[in-house]
């Protein structure tokens, strides 16, 4: 349901991409960059969020490199609680807990991150291909589509996780079965974006000079249609970080001696009422880390992605 | 509409079939569920070919779906490898699973619809942002984090400032409770927690419908006709804006309430409940797993409710939208 649009005042720069426009493509398109830009500065939860997700990156990824402790050793103090030396206290066998969750932001952002990837390619190619050619292409990649999204998750999920987690490099399995699995909505929107985009004249024009289906799918209709899969590719960064954590927690996820916030939650949870620090510090940075991906994601929608202003 | 509605039901009966042959096979492919068996130490191989004989383990895939359809078909479905017959499992499941959904679906919709109609009525107010913040929240949180929460430090403290456990953490009822009211009172002090936790996140997501449904309809012109014609606040609120802000939200309340009754995993598990989530993990990945014929009749049950739910939410749509024709 998308919000009325009247209460959208256009950017004082609307007036000068027009006249950009007409000089160029290549000023346009920075114009257009711009006023992204400026769209997503004004959601100011958005710019937070951003914020906060480039320094948790920044945290997981630097963090490491000068934290005295790496996740996996084993220090003399066990089962302390918060201190100088052990920021966030250690869990039953002595592992530094700031190491840990530094370790597992980064496990769990990575794989999140490569679901989006993956989900986002397929989700776009599928839907391009049925929404440009249409036909019989479209029937079938649609009636596929249908067949993905009719499969019980929960089961496949199951089945797959627990079957390939035992494996070496657990994030990465995890991180090709969610994708393989999460991009049956975009499929569909970019489809419908598709069917639209190949009416317009643009895409006519380009027929007439003669370029080539592959030209205009990825040059020109792609672009076109970069909102809603920017936006998309967003949110399933977030969905794969609230899955892959629910995964960990019921063990079928990130397998010892990785660890993810997920798995770092189950471990600590028989031990989460004498040892609070074990359920808060990981379950904190968990949810901060989607809640800040999904405030990304609403500002993305309201910069790139005007008509859907305010769904949610 | 009939004949929309029997091609509906026959679409649904199509799809479960094809599905739970799609499962069936892929359970039955995906492990070994004598693994367990062959492992242990001087087991002799006649026993072991007697237990995979006894689980049809020996017959062709196709075959062992074809007996497990023929029996499903006679009303049966079957045994699963712990021994015992599925249905009745299933449904002493369901049985649990739906006195935990049931009360979670009412209070999220009372919940969704209230918060969502207030936020829209007062868009851009504080009341409005706080709600908002409030769902971003709450779909920001794994369900697992928020059981915890409510678990491990909500309950223990409530119980002690009470003095005595008033909030159950673990399992559905207290065995051996008798009187039709204690049993009541025992089940209700039971249910709290896991209720609780999965009504937040499923109002969540429905308040955030609600408000972006009503905020069309708000800015209807048939809405500023009503408050020209001077009809009072409260009435255009209610009967004229609310009545057809509520469509959208049917169809999104009846599938995710088809949804959870396959079960809603992760609170059953933290909370200990053996209702259908903790059925189908169980099949797969308990001892003798994967259990296909206890998967299989899972599918069954969840993959129904998700059809009947389906078209329910189009029938009612149609109810309460009469511009919707059934071709």
């Amino acid at each position: 349901m998308p919000e009325p649009v009247s209460d959208v005042t256009p950017p004082a720069s609307a007036l000068t991409l027009v006249t950009d426009a007409a000089q160029g493509l290549t000023f346009e398109s920075r114009g257009q960059i711009r006023l992204a830009v400026e769209r997503f500065a004004h959601h100011r939860l958005a710019v937070v969020g951003l914020i906060v997700f480039l320094l948790l990156l920044l945290l997981s990824t630097i963090g490491p490199v000068f934290w005295q402790y790496n996740y996996s050793t084993i220090t003399a103090q066990f089962a302390t609680g918060p201190s100088a030396q052990h920021p966030f206290g250690t869990d039953l066998i002595g592992h530094d807990l700031f190491a840990q969750v530094m370790e597992a932001e980064a496990t769990s952002v990575k794989t999140a991150v490569l679901v989006a990837l993956i989900a986002t390619t397929i989700g776009t190619v599928v839907g391009a291909i049925a929404g440009y050619y249409g036909k019989l292409a479209d029937v079938l990649l649609m009636r596929f589509t249908d067949l993905i999204l009719a499969v019980p998750l929960l089961v496949v999920l199951l089945v797959l996780a627990n079957k390939l987690s035992k494996q070496a490099g657990s994030w990465l399995w995890i991180a090709l079965i969610l994708g393989l699995l999460l991009w049956t909505n975009l499929a569909r929107q970019v489809r419908g974006a598709f069917l639209s985009l190949r009416e317009r004249e643009f895409v006519e024009a380009e027929h007439a000079i003669g370029a080539s289906d592959w030209r205009i799918i990825f040059r020109h209709m792609i672009p076109n249609a970069i909102g809603p899969i920017v936006v998309s590719a967003t949110l399933t960064v977030a969905l794969a970080l609230l899955i892959e954590a629910v995964l960990s927690f019921l063990g079928l996820g990130i397998q010892p001696p990785e660890v993810s916030l997920g798995s770092l939650i189950n471990s600590g949870q028989d031990a989460a009422t004498s040892l609070p620090w074990l359920f808060f510090f990981p379950a904190g940075f968990l949810v901060i880390t989607i809640l800040s991906i999904n405030f990304i994601g609403d500002g993305l929608r309201d910069a790139l992605d005007p008509t859907q202003r305010g769904r949610s | 509409m009939w004949a929309y509605l029997l091609r509906r039901v026959l679409a649904g009966i199509i799809v479960l079939f094809v599905l739970s042959f799609g499962v069936f096979i892929l359970v039955a492919l995906s492990g070994n569920p004598l693994a367990a068996l062959q492992a242990t130490p001087g087991i002799s191989r006649a026993t072991i070919a007697a237990a995979g004989a006894q689980l049809h383990l020996n017959e062709p895939l196709v075959d062992r779906y074809w007996g497990w359809l023929v029996g499903l078909l006679h009303g049966s479905f079957g045994y699963s490898y712990t021994g015992q017959p599925v249905g009745p499992q299933i449904a002493q499941r369901l049985l649990v699973t739906v006195k935990l959904v049931v009360p979670a679906v009412i209070l999220s919709v009372l919940l969704g619809v209230i918060v969502g109609v207030i936020s829209a009525v007062r868009q851009y107010k504080p009341v409005d942002h706080v709600s908002t913040g409030l769902a971003y929240l709450f779909f920001s949180t794994p369900v697992f984090v928020l059981a915890l929460l409510l678990k491990d430090f909500l309950a223990v403290d409530v119980n002690r400032a009470v003095g005595h456990t008033i909030l159950f953490t673990v399992g559905e009822s207290t065995p051996g409770i008798t009187g039709a009211w204690n049993v009541f009172v025992d089940e209700v002090q039971h249910a709290v927690l896991p209720v609780v936790t999965l009504t937040l996140v499923t109002y969540a997501t429905w308040s955030r419908f609600q408000r972006a449904a009503m905020l069309d309809v708000l800015n209807a012109d048939y809405i500023r006709l009503a408050r020209a014609k001077g009809l009072s606040p409260r009435r255009v609120l209610f009967v004229h804006a609310l009545r057809n802000a509520l469509i959208p939200v049917v169809t999104v309340v009846a599938i995710d309430f088809a949804a959870l009754i396959g079960g809603a995993l992760v609170t059953e598990i933290v909370f200990s409940w053996d209702g259908m989530g903790q059925y189908l993990y169980n099949a797969l990945t308990g001892a003798e797993s994967p259990d296909v014929y206890a998967v299989s009749g899972w599918l069954m049950v969840a993959g129904t409710a998700v059809v009947v739910f389906n078209i329910l939410a189009d029938l009612v749509y149609g109810l309460l939208d009469p511009r919707i024709r059934y071709a």
